[in-house]
Formats: C-alpha cells, sequence, structure tokens
C-alpha cells in the first residue's frame, strides 16, 4: 500500500479527539459536574446547567457529527484514500 | 365523533399505511431480509434509525421519567443522543467498511475464532431481551389505554401484534415503513406539545416555552414548578439528581456507550451504500432523534405542572395548595383520570377519607411540609401516577382536541411496535445466523434459516411477555437496563477490534465475559435473578451494598471499565494477534476499497 496510513491514522485520531473534547465539555462538564455552578447563571427562564443538561449538549452533539463528517472527507481526500 | 371512535380511526388509518408500504416492499432473500440490498440513502437511512431507536422507552416512557426526576432526566437525554457521537466516530464508517452482515460476524472475523462469536451473540441476546421487556412495558400501557383494557391484557394483545408484525416483513419492508413509522409518531409527539407549549407559555415551540414566562404571569415556567413541586414536598425540579452527581455521571456514560454498542442500532450502518455515507447517516439520524428528544423537556416539566395544577387548584392562582377546597373532590374528577383507573395505572385511596385526592409527597424530610400536611389533614399521598402513562395522558389533562389524543395513541403504538419489531429481527438473526448456520447446522438451508429465525421471534416475544407482566422498572429504565449490558460487552469489543492492532482473541472473549458478567451480577442482585421478582438478595436501591451509590441501570459503565482492563490483562499474558489479522484492521481503518456487504453465503 502507498498511502500514507500512518499520518492518515494520526489525523484521524486528532480529529476524534478534539471532537470527544467539546463533547465531553458540554455534557459532563456543563451539563453534570459544572451545572449547579452554572445554575447561577439564566439564559432566558432557563438555568445555564439545566440547559445544557436537557436542551444544549443536544444540539452539539448533531453539530459535532457533522463537523466530524465533513472533516474526515477533506482527511480522506488529502491522504488520497477517500472512495471512488 | 367519541373520543375511542376517532383514536380507532387515526390507528387504523395509521396501521393500514404501515402495512400497506410493507406489502408493497415484501422481503424476497435472506440478504433482503436483513439488510434491504445495502442501498438505503442517508437521509432515509437516518429517518428510520430515528424511528427504530425511538421506541415505547423514547416516546412513551422518557418525558415521564424527566417530570419525576426534573433535572436529573437530563441523564437520559444526554445519554441516548451522546451515543450517536461515539458511533459515528468510533464505530459505523469502519464497520461499514469491514463489509459483514452482523455484529457477531465481526467479531468472529477479527477475533479469527468461533468462540469470540458465540460470546458475541450471548452477549446481544442478553441485551436484546432486556431491551424487548422494556418495549413490552411500555406496549401494554399503550395498548391498554388504547383498547380500555387492564394493563395485563394490554400486554398478551401486544405480544400477538408485534409477533406478527415482525414475521411480517423483513428489515426492507421495515426500512421504510419506519419512515413512515417516524412521520406518525414524531408528529404524534411534537403536536400535542406545541399546543401545551402555547397554552402555557405563549410560545409554540416547546424548546424555547420551556424557558418563557407563563402567560398572565411574571414568572418563568420553571421557576414555577420549582415553587409548586417544593411546596408539594417534592425534589427541586431544575437541580434535582438522581441519588448523587457520581450516580447521574455513570449512568450518562453507561447509556452513551451503550447506545454505540447495541447491535440493532449498528446493523443500520451496514445498509448505506459508502463508508462516507456511515458517518453522515449517523448525524442524519441523531437530527430526526434530537427533534423528539429536545421537545421531551417541554413536555415533562409541562405535563408535571398541569397535573399538579389539575389536582390542586391552588396551583395556578398562587393560593395555599393546603387549603380544604384546593384539592379537587373524587368525584369530580376529570374524565382522563375515569380513563386511565380502567387500566389500573392510576389508582387513588382515600386514606383521610374526605373525598378529595391529596397529591404530595409524603416521604419528604421537608419539615415545614409535614407540618402544613398534618395540620390539613392530610395523611399520605392518595394518588399513585404510574410514570409510564404521562406522555400519553398528557394531551387528556391538558384537554386538548380529541383527534390530538387519538394521535398521541398512534405513535405510541407506533413507536413500541417499530423498535420491538427491529429487535426481534437482531435476535432472530442472531439465532438463526450467527448461531444456528455459521456454529451448529452449517448445512441449513435458506428456509430453514428463516423457519428458525421466526421460532426465536416467537420465543423472544413470550419470554419478553412474561417478564413485561413483572417489569423490573419503568420502560426507560428496564430498557436502561438493556443498555448497561451492551455498553459492558459489545461496545468495548467492538472498540478495541478498530482502535487496537494487538487486542487477541483471548483478551477480547475474557474482557466481554467479565464486562456483562459482572452488570449482570449487579443487576441481579437488585433487581431479582433473571428479573424474577423476589429473588434478589442484596436490598432495593439506596441500602448499604450499593457500590458507590451506584444504581443498577447505571453500572453497564463500571462493566465496561472491567472489561477493559481485563482485555488488555489477558491480552498481554496470551499469544499475539496473527500478522494478517493486524494487517485487516489497518485495512479497515481507510475507506478506500470498501464493496457491497456481504455474509458467509
Amino acid at each position: 500500500m502507498q498511502h500514507d496510513g500512518e499520518g492518515y491514522w494520526k489525523a484521524t485520531l486528532a480529529l476524534i479527539r478534539n471532537v470527544l473534547i467539546v463533547w465531553f465539555i458540554v455534557s459532563y462538564g456543563f451539563g453534570i459536574l459544572l451545572a449547579p455552578m452554572l445554575n447561577s447563571i439564566h439564559l432566558g427562564g432557563y438555568p445555564l446547567g439545566f440547559w445544557f443538561a436537557q436542551q444544549g449538549s443536544m444540539y452539539v452533539f448533531v453539530a459535532l457529527i457533522f463537523i466530524y463528517a465533513h472533516k474526515m472527507g477533506k482527511i480522506d481526500e488529502k491522504f488520497d484514500v477517500h472512495e471512488q | 365523533m367519541e373520543l375511542q371512535t376517532i383514536t380507532y380511526v387515526v390507528v387504523g388509518l395509521s396501521f393500514a399505511l404501515y402495512i400497506g408500504i410493507a406489502i408493497w416492499a415484501r422481503a424476497g432473500s435472506t440478504k433482503e431480509f436483513y439488510v434491504a440490498g445495502g442501498s438505503v440513502h442517508p437521509i432515509i437511512n437516518g429517518m428510520a434509525t430515528g424511528a427504530d431507536w425511538m421506541s415505547a422507552a423514547s416516546f412513551i416512557s422518557m418525558a415521564g421519567l424527566i417530570a419525576n426526576m426534573g433535572y436529573g432526566g437530563g441523564l437520559f437525554l444526554m445519554g441516548w443522543t451522546g451515543g450517536y457521537v461515539l458511533l459515528a466516530m468510533l464505530l459505523a464508517p469502519y464497520l461499514r467498511k469491514f463489509g459483514k452482515f452482523t455484529v457477531p460476524q465481526f467479531f468472529g472475523t477479527r477475533y479469527y475464532s468461533q468462540g469470540a462469536s458465540t460470546v458475541a451473540v450471548m452477549c446481544l441476546l442478553a441485551a436484546s431481551i432486556t431491551y424487548i421487556i422494556g418495549q413490552m412495558t411500555g406496549v401494554g400501557v399503550a395498548f391498554s389505554r388504547f383498547l380500555g383494557v387492564s394493563n395485563h391484557t394490554g400486554i398478551f394483545i401486544g405480544m400477538g401484534i408485534v409477533f406478527a408484525y415482525a414475521v411480517f416483513g423483513g428489515m426492507k419492508g421495515i426500512t421504510y415503513t419506519q419512515v413512515a413509522q417516524y412521520c406518525v409518531l414524531i408528529l404524534a409527539y411534537t403536536v400535542p406539545a406545541v399546543f401545551i407549549s402555547l397554552q402555557l407559555t405563549g410560545n409554540p415551540l416547546p424548546q424555547l416555552g420551556l424557558g418563557s414566562d407563563m402567560i398572565g404571569a411574571n414568572i418563568s415556567l420553571l421557576e414555577k414548578l420549582d415553587m409548586i413541586v417544593t411546596d408539594l414536598g417534592f425534589g427541586k425540579y431544575t437541580t434535582q439528581v438522581p441519588g448523587s452527581m457520581l450516580n447521574m455521571f455513570v449512568y450518562t456514560v453507561s447509556l452513551m456507550i451503550g447506545t454505540a454498542g447495541l447491535p440493532h442500532v449498528i446493523i443500520r450502518f451496514f445498509t448505506v451504500p459508502r463508508v462516507k455515507d456511515a458517518r453522515s447517516s449517523a448525524g442524519w439520524a441523531l437530527v430526526f432523534i434530537a427533534i423528539l428528544y429536545t421537545t421531551a423537556p417541554g413536555v415533562a416539566a409541562m405535563a408535571r405542572m398541569n397535573l399538579h395544577s389539575t389536582i390542586n387548584t391552588a396551583v395556578l392562582s398562587g393560593g395555599d395548595v393546603f387549603a380544604t377546597d384546593a384539592s379537587i373532590k373524587y368525584d369530580e374528577r376529570p374524565d382522563w383520570m375515569k380513563r386511565w383507573e380502567v387500566t389500573g395505572l392510576l389508582k387513588f385511596s382515600d386514606k383521610n377519607g374526605d373525598g378529595r385526592i391529596q397529591y404530595y409527597n409524603d416521604k419528604t424530610k421537608n419539615a415545614d411540609v409535614i407540618a402544613k400536611a398534618a395540620a390539613a389533614g392530610w395523611a399520605g399521598n392518595e394518588l399513585s401516577v404510574n410514570r409510564d402513562i404521562m406522555v400519553l395522558a398528557n394531551p387528556e389533562i391538558a384537554l386538548l382536541p380529541n383527534w390530538v389524543i387519538a394521535l398521541v395513541a398512534a405513535g405510541g403504538l407506533a413507536a413500541a411496535l417499530s423498535t420491538a419489531a427491529g429487535l426481534l429481527l437482531a435476535i432472530s438473526s442472531a439465532i438463526s445466523h450467527d448461531l444456528l448456520k455459521e456454529k451448529f447446522m452449517p448445512d441449513l438451508s435458506e428456509k430453514g434459516e428463516l423457519m428458525a429465525g421466526k421460532i426465536s421471534m416467537a420465543c423472544a416475544i413470550i419470554v419478553a411477555g412474561y417478564l413485561g407482566l413483572n417489569p423490573p422498572g419503568f420502560a426507560a429504565g428496564t430498557v436502561a437496563i438493556a443498555f448497561g449490558l451492551a455498553a459492558s460487552s459489545i461496545f468495548p469489543a467492538l472498540m478495541m477490534g478498530i482502535f487496537s492492532k494487538t487486542m487477541n482473541k483471548q483478551g477480547a472473549i475474557a474482557g466481554m465475559c467479565a464486562g456483562i458478567g459482572i452488570t449482570m451480577f449487579y443487576v441481579f442482585a437488585h433487581k431479582g435473578v433473571f428479573f424474577i421478582k423476589g429473588t434478589s438478595f442484596l436490598g432495593p436501591f439506596g441500602g448499604p451494598n450499593f457500590f458507590f451509590g451506584i444504581s443498577p441501570n447505571a453500572f453497564g459503565a463500571i462493566g465496561a471499565l472491567i472489561n477493559f482492563a481485563v482485555a488488555f490483562g489477558v491480552k498481554n499474558m496470551t499469544a499475539p494477534v496473527p500478522a494478517d489479522i493486524a494487517a485487516m484492521v489497518e485495512a479497515v481503518r481507510i475507506p478506500r476499497g470498501s464493496k457491497e456487504v456481504d455474509g458467509a453465503h
């Protein structure tokens, strides 16, 4: 195989790591661990920690998957391993 | 028209639609039966995955649990959506590239042994059957209300219909049928939510309504709800947590990784044409799922508000909830309560004999509430409301038009049937294909395989129905246990199969056995052996034998940790992975060269 398999895998793992960091911060961070603190801030009628647990994290999850799919497509092409 | 007549008409029409589509796209060969020929567009696939996913647990049970748990109910919302991020990045594209029919086939090849495949089948069966028990609980609620019969009769009727439904069409029928089901159930969920949100806050979007002020008052809905529930001795809605923060954290982890390890969801990603599509397909699935999941918190809080304000008239006026006149008279109770009393899921017992319904938390530790209740002559909570009825009863409580109530019934039935059918299919393919054909009876004919599949469906539904009569918890709670089992066994082994080139068969098998073993032990110890009542031996939740206060429903995450640890430990002590397997893992990691799925035929 003449592709740069190692470089491709490294780039993939870096992307996954970055997405997982955001994923963790919005749900486990803002939604659970920091929620009691964030609840003193209000977003409309929502206490912020409550909002992240019951609304915000889900919106971020949807965005994360599409961002991942898009960037992964770019990485595929860069390393020339995309499907033809 | 009478409510019951309209309900029959709407439910009848929705079923005519599903069955029409199933006949139109009737499954032919075995391959079509399982994966619809590998050619489904990502958006269509996402919608079908959504219908498959949004089961009786999500549709019927979840908002009721959130209504009861308040903030802590967010663990279901985050857990059951966040798992899709893991699925999209860690599993879906690679399993699609791998190009096999089923999850056990992946295990058989990647871990180069029939043993790994057999262990995987056992884990899948344990998770899927537990899942169906939860579904049958929900099916019972939906059918009992729909037909106006007791909960048990509802479960028996539901068993028959689910079976007929699953046997009738294969996945191809199911893929397009499920698109129709998705449309019915999402309308059924959002339409009443929009109505109720308008009634209470004037904002048509429940996602925003939940964060808005109450109509005609200068107080936000959540603040008002916090006040009401604390007045009545319940935990504060926006901050109450299930047990502890640690338990909520672990519970969420368990649901997330369980989502990424459940076979009937994973199998969906084998049906898209390319690896690229497997990634975006998970995104589309989550879009369609999030429409319901972001509506659910609004449904939950508003249902709770309406329930309290119906039973206690002082709730909305802001008067004294303990005043004698505030609690409504039982004889003047609204019609929806009478309808639900028939099912046995809503019960009233007049403890203080005053003919009025006192609904509050009589186990509260708040001395103020206890004193006020005693002074008012309240002798304990008099109304028991099964949490699983909240969503179906919600439009009735809010006095919405009859067609909306009928639509919700149709949605509840669609949700319960679609997921139960998808799971039965996963069970039947695991038994007939992975166990019988691959292991015990290699010369089984295609016809014999289909027959074996149908027999295993029948057995699965009888077991699930029997246990559904005495469920180990509310529908969503039981389903959470199924996720724990998948989380502790399938997910870690799948992930290591892709992300570790050195994981060998001994490690994977030992890991799966240890993970699911410890999780099952913990669950059975607290919930009864094989969920049979009275056989639990460590006492109910909250007792002294709880590992850091983690509930059995949440224990899958701990099981998964043990799975990883045991797998790596055993791997280091046994023979390394053969070179060709390591090369295969390398090839699975890149999208190029993906081909149509093929099975062992």
